[in-house]
């Protein structure tokens, strides 16, 4: 979930993890894989059923039968049945009788890194028009030289080639023994918009039966033959590893066979595990049990005294001196110096805590790894897993199950890994579980920031000068050391690319070093950013008297394209991978979302005491939306949602329905984040580590309605996955503003309303 | 002395540990891989499953409380994916990662067996006892009303 495409953190991780010295045998592409790439990409290589190939993501088989490859992993979103919506209209060919097979890692995909929300805007949309088209064409021609027709003057519906002139038909079937005799076009004519059927509409989901029957295979489910089970007790605090065990008790229990050290990785540890020791049992239960029995002494770590009570102190200090500056437009401080409105605001660590805790198995046979595994990036797993077996990158194939949710950890494939060193080192096949406790105490936090807001205005409330100080631990810091400010990457998610129409703009980090992995959660430091923006701007609009929402618009100024080279940034400005021209910041989309978004939640309207609506806009993943949240405190402070609106500009929706649901699930995480979810640490140890301490929104905290309005602008296509969550934290917040007049500057909001 | 209980229909004979919870039966020695893991310790209903039609969760039932009963779990939900519950959820159009909806299905067809048609109130009470993390709650509110012919099919408030 990203920053950018290129960004240090993510993409090019391999290259930080050489810096680290960690990595000897990683990252490097074989030259057989990218040929072979390559000619299956032009339809010259049969592939192992026979089928012809059009493309890498496309077969049909001689009695027309379509196989799609999904290269990206599902994880909810809705990905498999969006790939295959845009190749069944682009192809022409039936949804309900497509194939879909899930694609190993590999190169000759491109990216299958599944974050960012870029699968479908980089992913499928036009490399899976291309695939269609291509087959198509290649369908077309056949037809039309099988007929002595022209092959503008044939379509293809249905799996089926038709000549509207003469009736005839012929079904794909029919067609491939020429078709891949034909030389593959490199810039096949797609199809316009206009003619498709499919996207757009409401699909029942390619997974939805076997999810509703229970057959459907997450990572926890996956099973090799002859396969043994592993739990792990890993070092409670980052930085710290095995100084000695006694495993004797845990080989008493029943069905534990062995038990195992995996070697440690010292901070900055990466994706490669953390070490600890491994009960192998032959069944779940058993390993579980055994893990209970050992003893382990760990050794001390400089992070032993992480204690977040007293860490939210040092980032107070941080942020209340001066930092590093990143942005200087005019000049800030002075114009500061009359009467200003301050906040500060305060974000926990937040756990992804997907449903299905993280979960692998492997087979290591000789210099060969096959493994099977919930990961958002197989291709990371593949690299990760060579790097640290010392095997080759072609040699390791890691098959995708499904996500049962991921949230960002699953980028991470610590656990792959550690399912493939212990199948190297007992000759089996080894299913790594982790369990809930291993989830929440020892993964990868969304980072913790303390955020300083600033601002004066001038007597009709316009904006005239804003100091926005940031201490957060950074990404960087688990890939390199001395990463101890938030980068440039993190804050081009809010704070650089900021839309306010401000003369003066000053931006600083403060000091915050790292004391966990800290790792990218849906929608990374929009999360943070967005709330203490957007709930200043509430604070700023309530301070000159206005309606917020009057506020948002008249701050956003005219209708315009934000020129990201004036914005006083120091550095670039980061744009999610994409270029600022393809992909500009538009205020007048901006404005769009707010103002669909107000009409439709009744903004203004009068409501009893107690209740409240609260507005927030946040652009983020190249994606516009606004939230407006309906709240109501009861008089002892219990906080109800009767109804969320949300509205979204990603340009184009390809699954509507998706589309809305990805918002609908932002809308329940964001108020999690916003009012019940708080991972904190004392002597260096995650305090929550199951769902009794960490807490998120069940049923009865849901707001009773969300609704989702998506607003089709025609605008280049945004991400969709992401960009739900952040602005709806701050308009829950500015709506207990309104309810209450307590202003809510510490998340999450827990008891924080509570009256005895 | 081995435990007898029935599981989807089909009677099974446990001689294992009694205490090792049903979950664990379930998925490693059954293959039964529907119900799911989640917490461990009966907080997040991910491995809901029906004891003699009630719903529990398997993580913390002990074999030996399952000792003579009948055990329903996904895949015996219905023969062929049809129950009320499952076209329920496939007109709201419920899933997002699907993980957690086993246990959903499981604790809504339990609590419209016992009370017809359920209130809010109702859901609230025994539908907070099962996580989604991915958000589907207005939707699988809306499917519990439409499996309880509360409401049609065709109509829906889940935003759409
Ligand atoms: S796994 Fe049983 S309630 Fe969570
Ligand atoms: S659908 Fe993913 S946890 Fe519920």
């Amino acid at each position: 979930m990203a920053t950018t495409e290129k960004s240090l953190e993510r993409r090019d991780f391999l290259s930080k993890l050489a810096q680290t010295g960690l990595v000897i045998a990683i990252g490097t592409t074989s030259v057989r894989r990218l040929e072979a790439a390559d000619r299956l990409s032009r339809g010259l290589l049969a592939s192992p059923d026979g089928a012809w190939q059009p493309s890498v993501y496309l077969r049909i088989a001689d009695d027309g039968a379509v196989t799609i490859i999904c290269h990206r992993s599902e994880m909810g979103q809705g990905i498999r049945t969006g790939m295959a919506m845009v190749i069944a209209d682009e192809l022409g060919c039936d949804y309900n009788a497509i194939t879909l097979e899930q694609g190993l890692g590999d190169n000759k995909y491109g990216s299958q890194n599944t974050d960012g929300s870029t699968s479908m805007r980089n992913g499928a949309y036009d490399t899976m028009r291309l695939a269609g088209a291509t087959a198509r064409v290649l369908l077309e021609a056949s037809a039309a030289a099988e007929w002595g027709v022209d092959a503008s003057s044939v379509s293809t519906k249905n799996g089926v080639v038709s000549h509207a002139a003469s009736g005839r038909s012929l079904p794909f079937g029919k067609l491939v023994a020429r078709a891949r005799t034909l030389p593959v076009p490199a810039k096949p004519a797609l199809k316009s918009e206009s003619q498709f059927t499919m996207i757009g509409k409401m699909v029942p989901g390619i997974d939805l039966m076997n999810v509703l029957t229970g057959k459907a295979i997450y990572g926890q489910d996956a099973k090799m033959p002859g396969m043994k089970i592993a739990v792990i007790l890993h070092p409670p605090v980052y930085g710290s590893k095995v100084e000695s065990f006694d495993a004797s008790a845990a080989l008493k229990v029943k069905g534990v066979e062995q038990v195992i050290e995996i070697p440690g990785t010292p901070p900055p540890s990466a994706f490669f595990p953390l070490g600890g020791v491994a009960v192998i049992a032959s069944s779940t239960w058993a390993a579980i049990q055994g893990r209970e029995k050992l003893k382990v002494k760990w050794s001390a770590s400089p992070n032993d005294s992480y204690d977040s009570v007293a860490y939210r102190k040092e980032l107070e200090g941080s942020v209340r001196a001066e930092g590093k500056t990143v942005r200087n437009l005019g000049d800030a401080p002075a114009a500061l110096g009359g009467k200003k409105v301050e906040a500060e605001y305060y974000a926990p660590h937040l756990a992804h805590a997907p449903m299905e805790p993280p979960a692998a198995v492997a087979s290591v046979k000789g210099d060969k790894c096959e493994a099977w595994a919930c990961t958002q990036n197989p291709q990371a797993a593949r690299d990760t897993i060579a790097g640290y077996l010392k095997l080759k990158p072609e040699n390791v194939d890691v098959h995708v199950t499904l996500l049962g949710g991921a949230f960002g950890r699953k980028s991470k494939p610590d656990y792959v890994v550690e399912a493939a060193f212990l199948s190297q080192k007992i000759g089996t096949p080894v299913k790594v579980v982790w369990t809930r406790e291993d989830d929440l105490g020892v993964g990868y936090p969304h980072t913790v920031s303390m955020q300083r807001l600033e601002a004066t205005m001038d007597a009709g409330g316009k904006i005239t000068a804003w100091r926005h100080r940031i201490a957060s631990p950074p990404i960087p810091s688990i890939f390199a050391p001395g990463q101890e400010y938030h980068s440039d990457d993190e804050l081009a998610l809010g704070v650089l690319d900021m839309p306010y129409e401000i003369p003066n703009v000053r931006v600083e980090v403060g000091k915050a070093p790292a004391h966990v992995r800290i790792g990218w959660f849906r929608s990374v430091s929009n999360v943070p950013q967005a709330f203490a923006i957007a709930s200043f701007m509430d604070e700023l609009a309530h301070a000159a008297g206005k309606d917020p929402l009057e506020f948002l618009m008249q701050s956003l100024g005219p209708d315009r394209i934000l020129d990201m080279n004036a914005t006083g940034a120091l550095k670039p400005v980061g744009n999610y991978g994409a270029k600022w021209e393809d992909h500009p910041n538009d205020t007048s989309r901006h404005k769009r979302v707010l103002q669909a978004v107000a009409r439709e939640a009744g903004w203004g309207r009068k409501l009893p005491k107690g209740e409240g609506l609260g507005i927030a806009v946040h652009r983020s993943f190249l994606t516009y939306v606004a939230s407006v949240v309906h709240v109501k405190v009861s008089p002892k402070g219990k906080v109800t949602i009767p109804r969320v609106d949300i509205a979204m500009d990603c340009g184009y929706a390809v699954h509507p329905d998706r589309v809305r649901s990805q918002c609908e699930g932002a809308v329940i995480m964001s108020l999690s984040n916003a009012m019940t979810s708080e991972l904190s640490f004392k002597n260096g140890r995650a305090v929550q580590t199951n769902f009794n301490a960490y807490k998120v929104v069940r049923m009865a905290q849901a707001p009773r309605v969300i609704k989702v309005h998506i607003i089709n602008s025609g605008g280049p296509m945004g991400g969709v996955g992401e960009p739900g969550v952040p602005p709806v934290a701050p308009a829950f917040a500015n709506a207990i503003f309104a309810a209450t007049g307590k202003r809510l500057r510490t998340l999450p909001i827990g008891d924080q309303l509570a009256k005895a | 002395m081995p435990i007898k209980l029935t599981v989807n229909g089909s009677p099974q004979t446990f001689d294992g540990d009694p205490t090792q919870p049903l979950l664990w039966y379930l998925r490693d020695d059954l293959g039964l891989t529907g119900t799911k893991f989640g917490c461990g310790i009966a907080a997040c209903g991910a491995c809901t499953v029906h004891l003699n039609g009630t719903s529990v969760q398997s993580c913390v039932t002990p074999m030996m409380a399952a000792a003579n009963m009948k055990v329903t779990t996904i895949e015996g939900l219905s023969a062929k994916g049809d129950h009320p519950v499952q076209k329920a959820w496939a007109a709201a159009n419920v899933p997002q990662c699907g993980y957690c909806q086993s246990g959903q299905m499981m604790a809504a067809s339990a609590l419209i067996k016992k009370k017809g048609k359920p209130t809010d109130a109702d859901v609230d009470e025994a539908m907070s006892l099962v996580i989604c993390r991915c958000g589907c709650y207005p939707r699988i509110r809306e499917a519990i009303m439409i499996a309880a012919g509360m409401m049609p099919a065709t109509s829906t408030t889940g935003g759409r």
